[in-house]
């Protein structure tokens, strides 16, 4: 008996101990970009709130919430998502709305709900950052220069195998404007069953040449041992090994996608308190414009674009490195959420018997 | 004893104290079988919660899908019944009646409803696994709903015109049902067309059946090539002095102890076309640089990796049954005149069959479902169907059709499994 008292009143101490010590988890994509979160938003919300983040990576963050919350266990506080997922898994009702007025303003007084760009702030999501779809081509392996989208799909002018991400999303876009569709008909035309067809007729012609990836990490190293001569990759991602790792490659900018990451929180997040706590640190007009320090990725609040300055080596210039740079965007799309909440099914499913084939 | 039971009465045999023996054994004996059965209740237990309980569930979702139904808040668990007006439109009008006034009144009556509970994408979801492009029609209809007016049916056509797409009614329907055999039409290519007959999906769609064959060719290919590699090894490690088998049995082994992840990624190292091997061969002049063989990311990749990985399998079972196996007999035989070949093929391989057996019963059964090998190194052709079902519980997030998949490789694995017991019999398998 004394023993068990003993034991429990151990256990119980333990008990205090472990809550005593605030928390919160957020689950990301690990790689650079993970890297550049924990620099500019978890050291620095740690430091000021004394809560601990622990940081965790998946391929797709927007993939265990279902499970999770469906099964009650959900282990994740915060995560980074894509538009439409977390368009789709709010609609579902597995994530906390979040109001808008627990963000901070600008410093200037403007309210966050003016400061983010259009479309930043959900019901139950808050973007962070503008991230972009692009191809890059690594400079020692390509003879002469790509410049369009419709280079990537040249295997005859450009030989060498190509990176692509398994998914349909971002994958169709490319094809239909490498096959001359100009960006703003783009869903338009894919919406119709003879677009899909077409983009999946323009994927066949260099289907044989297509390493395809899943993590984000992926195509810089495919890039980087020479497996692939261009890959289609996360932005940042091509910077981060260009810049910071002296790697010989480049971003062709025609035909990118651009997108944007939000941050959420799952239905029954163990600690909710301070997954808000936390997005309304991160998603503030420093801690935005830090991140983009880091990181090639555009911040979502207008007002953090005078703050960006230089890369963290103090001499590249991170301004014409963002895919929003006004140089960029002169044959960009911008990802339709609501077509992929509507067709990521059915497209992916075709895509999936088209890999098979 | 014979004359307790041809006997039962009370000049029968009796025990020390008195009663009579039979009864005295009988009570003994269920007290020993009730102390072997709490002797095997945990392990009961935990079969029951782990394995039955949850194939039970997997087949249950298969059958069961209530996203049209019935919404859950996931904070109270609470549950409230949705599109009940249209259901009961659906009950009170038989299939193929053209929606009037009063099927769109309820359709609006239910939209209004799905705005508050916030299940629009829920019911959008249920309906578009079977009719894509639809999620979007329940969103928008639900966001808009309370400013229609009636008439409905122009209101809503006004709206969106495919909500009087006649497809989207017969799904409707037979989504107001709970249980549904959709998702087994869809795992294997078919679908139903407006009329509620079921045909096979465009052949660009067609993936299921096809991966079925593929799992089903590959798992047999990659059991006979462990059998062929694991055969001489087995009878090696059988007839070696056993310091020297020792030895080899752990370069049988270590592979086995090592992660499953390294040794998928040590094959992408050695095969991928800057890998090892194409590297070596380019070196020696064999082949071109320009002509690197692809061996990775495609069915050669799956089948080496998952060759060499299920090879322990194949190789433990067959040593189990060599090592046992009396040489003295194959001597025998060749004294007695038998040729080599005719020694091995009429003495020494009848007494491994119950190895082969079970190496292959377990070589196949694990191929069959074999995951993490074939997503690392498949790349497209050689992937298999339980990536697609991990596509379907992971990324498109349709459970039904994920458990409807697992179904359906369920019962093949049963099925092949009878064959099996009929044409080998299961008695004459031997794990060791």
């Amino acid at each position: 008996m004394k023993k068990i008292l003993i034991l429990t009143t151990a256990l119980t101490g333990f008990a205090f101990a472990a809550t005593a010590e605030e928390e919160v988890t957020v689950m990301s994509w690990g790689g650079a970009y993970t890297k550049s979160q924990v620099e500019a938003y978890h050291k620095p919300f740690t430091a000021e709130t004394a809560i601990k983040v622990v940081s965790v990576d998946a391929d797709n963050p927007a993939t265990p919430i279902k499970a999770q919350v469906e099964a009650g266990n959900v282990t994740i506080d915060v995560a980074d998502v894509e538009f439409s997922d977390a368009i789709r898994l709010c609609d579902e009702g597995l994530l906390e709305e979040i109001d808008p007025s627990i963000l901070p303003p600008a410093p200037d007084g403007t309210p966050a709900i003016k400061d983010f760009i259009d479309g930043a702030i959900q019901d139950c999501a808050v973007a962070n950052i503008v991230w972009s779809t692009v191809f890059a081509y690594n400079k020692d392996n390509v003879k002469g220069t790509p410049t369009s989208i419709a280079d990537f799909f040249d295997t005859g002018k450009f030989p060498g195998k190509r990176g692509l991400r398994k998914s349909a999303k971002a994958t169709l876009e490319m094809a239909l404007m490498a096959d001359g569709v100009p960006a703003d008909k783009v869903y338009e035309i894919l919406n119709t069953p003879e677009g899909v067809d077409r983009a999946f007729a323009k994927l066949d012609t260099i289907k044989d040449d297509i390493v395809w990836w899943e993590a984000g990490a992926q195509p810089p190293q495919l890039l980087a041992d020479g497996e692939v001569v261009m890959s289609t990759a996360y932005n940042g991602r091509i910077f981060n090994a260009a810049v910071a790792e002296s790697q010989p490659l480049e971003v062709v900018w025609d035909g990118q996608i651009l997108d944007f990451d939000l941050f959420v929180i799952p239905k029954g997040a163990p600690n909710k308190d301070n997954a808000m706590k936390f997005i309304a640190f991160a998603t503030s007009t420093k801690s935005l414009a830090d991140q983009a320090s880091y990181i090639s990725y555009g911040p979502a609040r207008k007002s953090s674009g005078a703050l960006v300055g230089m890369y963290q080596d103090g001499k590249t210039e991170m301004a014409p490195h963002m895919p929003t740079a006004e140089a960029n965007l002169s044959n960009a799309l911008v990802n339709n959420f609501e077509f992929w909440v509507d067709h990521d099914a059915e497209l992916n499913e075709r895509f999936n018997a088209w890999l098979a084939k | 004893m014979v004359d307790a039971t041809t006997n039962p009465t009370n000049t029968g045999l009796t025990t020390a104290d008195g009663k009579p023996l039979k009864a005295a054994l009988a009570h003994a004996q269920a007290r020993s079988r009730r102390r072997a059965f709490l002797l095997v209740l945990p392990l009961l237990l935990f079969i029951v919660i782990t394995f039955i309980v949850p194939i039970g569930q997997m087949l249950k979702r298969s059958v069961y899908n209530d996203g049209f139904t019935v919404q859950r808040n996931l904070t109270t668990g609470e549950k409230t019944p949705i599109m009940v007006n249209l259901a009961k439109w659906f009950d009170e009008n038989p299939a193929g009646t053209e929606p009037d006034e009063a099927a769109f009144a309820a359709l609006v009556e239910d939209l209004k409803q799905l705005k508050e509970l916030r299940a629009a994408g829920q019911a959008g979801t249920r309906i578009n696994y079977e009719l894509s492009g639809s999620r979007s029609l329940f969103t928008q209809g639900a966001r808009k709903a309370k400013k229609l007016q009636p008439p409905y049916k122009e209101a809503l056509l006004e709206l969106n015109p495919k909500w009087n797409d006649p497809k989207l009614w017969q799904v409707m329907r037979s989504a107001s049902s709970n249980f549904t055999g959709t998702f087994f039409l869809a795992a294997t290519d078919r679908t139903r067309d407006a009329d509620g007959n079921i045909q096979s999906v465009e052949e660009n769609r067609q993936i299921y059946l096809k991966l079925f064959w593929r799992t089903l060719k590959l798992s047999v290919l990659i059991t006979v090539l462990t059998l062929i590699l694991a055969y001489p090894i087995a009878h090696l490690l059988a007839t070696l002095p056993l310091r020297y088998s020792n030895l080899l049995m752990i370069f049988v082994l270590l592979p086995f102890w090592t992660s499953l992840l390294v040794r998928t990624t040590s094959w992408m190292i050695l095969l991928q076309s800057q890998g090892v091997l194409n590297d070596a061969m380019v070196a020696m002049g064999l082949i071109s640089d320009g002509n690197r063989i692809q061996m990775m990311y495609n069915q050669t990749g799956t089948v080496i990796a998952m060759t060499h990985i299920l090879l322990p399998f194949m190789v433990l079972p067959l040593y189990s049954v060599m090592r046992p196996i009396n040489p003295s007999y194959v001597r025998a035989a060749r004294s007695l005149g038998a040729t080599s070949w005719t020694a091995f093929r009429r003495i020494y391989f009848p007494q491994t069959v119950p190895g082969i057996a079970a190496g292959g019963l377990l070589v196949f059964i694990l191929a069959v479902g074999y995951y993490i090998t074939p997503a690392l190194v498949g790349g497209s052709d050689g992937t298999l169907i339980s990536n697609l079902i991990a596509f379907h519980m992971q990324k498109s997030l349709n459970w039904s059709m994920a458990a409807a998949l697992a179904s359906l490789l369920l019962g093949g694995i049963l099925i092949l499994y009878w064959l099996y017991d009929r044409l080998v019999g299961i008695d004459n398998l031997k794990l060791g």
